[in-house]
């Protein structure tokens, strides 16, 4: 599975973009999420606060509830800024 | 038309390139973003805008999309621009053609409105003395919010 991480997500997740293999009980956003704050660093600071955390998965807008596959590219950023 | 990019662009240039030889077209409506010299009270010297390329298209186009099943537009044209941008610098246009002003009106305040909170892009600015990630406003959700279909204005 690739993530990529936007703004102050990717700078304190320490990395851009990299790819994964989590465990098979991770099923959906939220529970990708939970295992990556596991991994400590600035990961559990960068989703300290679910409510600020947007996802698409395969550039696609979702919720934290939608399903994740290993052959995904899911995208974890903060509140859009633009325009 | 979407269109991101990291160089500047011509606002006469895009809107004849957009009316030449269509003369349904009765009127353009076009807006373009600027960046400031000041957030808040912090001044700013600069600003860097970070994207999301594999959907930054992908998001405009379906952005754009919604705007032509919703009013009867001849044409409309997204551009954005980013990396490094200083105060006076256009960021984004917004423009789009219809043959009566109602409808580009309404449609390109709605794509500038739908785009702020759906595009993916993210802006850091640049005081002189730090960089800051802006943050997302209320008041934007609130402006997407006002389009709705089938609620009132809130």
């Amino acid at each position: 599975m690739k993530i990529v991480y936007f703004a102050w997500m990717r700078e304190k997740a320490g990395v851009g973009e990299e790819e994964v293999t989590p465990p098979p009980e991770v099923k959906d956003v939220r529970g990708l999420i939970d295992w990556l704050k596991g991994r400590g660093g600035g990961y559990a600071e960068a989703f300290a606060d679910l409510s600020v955390v947007r996802v698409a998965v395969n550039q696609e807008y979702v919720t934290l509830d939608h399903p994740v596959a290993e052959e995904d590219e899911v995208a974890l950023f903060p509140p859009v800024t633009g325009g | 038309m979407i269109r991101v990019q990291r160089e500047k662009f011509d606002l006469g240039a895009e809107v004849a390139r957009m009316t030449e030889g269509n003369h349904g077209i009765g009127g353009v409506c076009a807006f373009v973003g600027l960046v400031r010299d000041v957030a808040g009270d912090q001044p700013v010297a600069a600003m860097t805008l970070e994207h999301y390329p594999a959907m930054t298209e992908k998001a405009l186009a379906a952005i754009e999309a919604e705007a032509r099943g919703r009013w009867p537009l001849e044409d409309s044209l997204i551009i954005h621009r980013y990396g490094r941008l200083e105060p006076g610098d256009a960021i984004v246009l917004v423009a789009v053609a219809s043959a009566h002003r109602q409808a580009a009106f309404e449609a390109c305040q709605f794509l500038i409105d739908w785009l702020k909170t759906k595009a993916p892009f993210w802006k850091r600015e640049d005081t002189g003395d730090e960089t800051r990630w802006v943050e997302a406003r209320a008041s934007d959700d609130h402006a997407t919010r006002r389009w709705r279909r089938g609620k009132a204005a809130e």
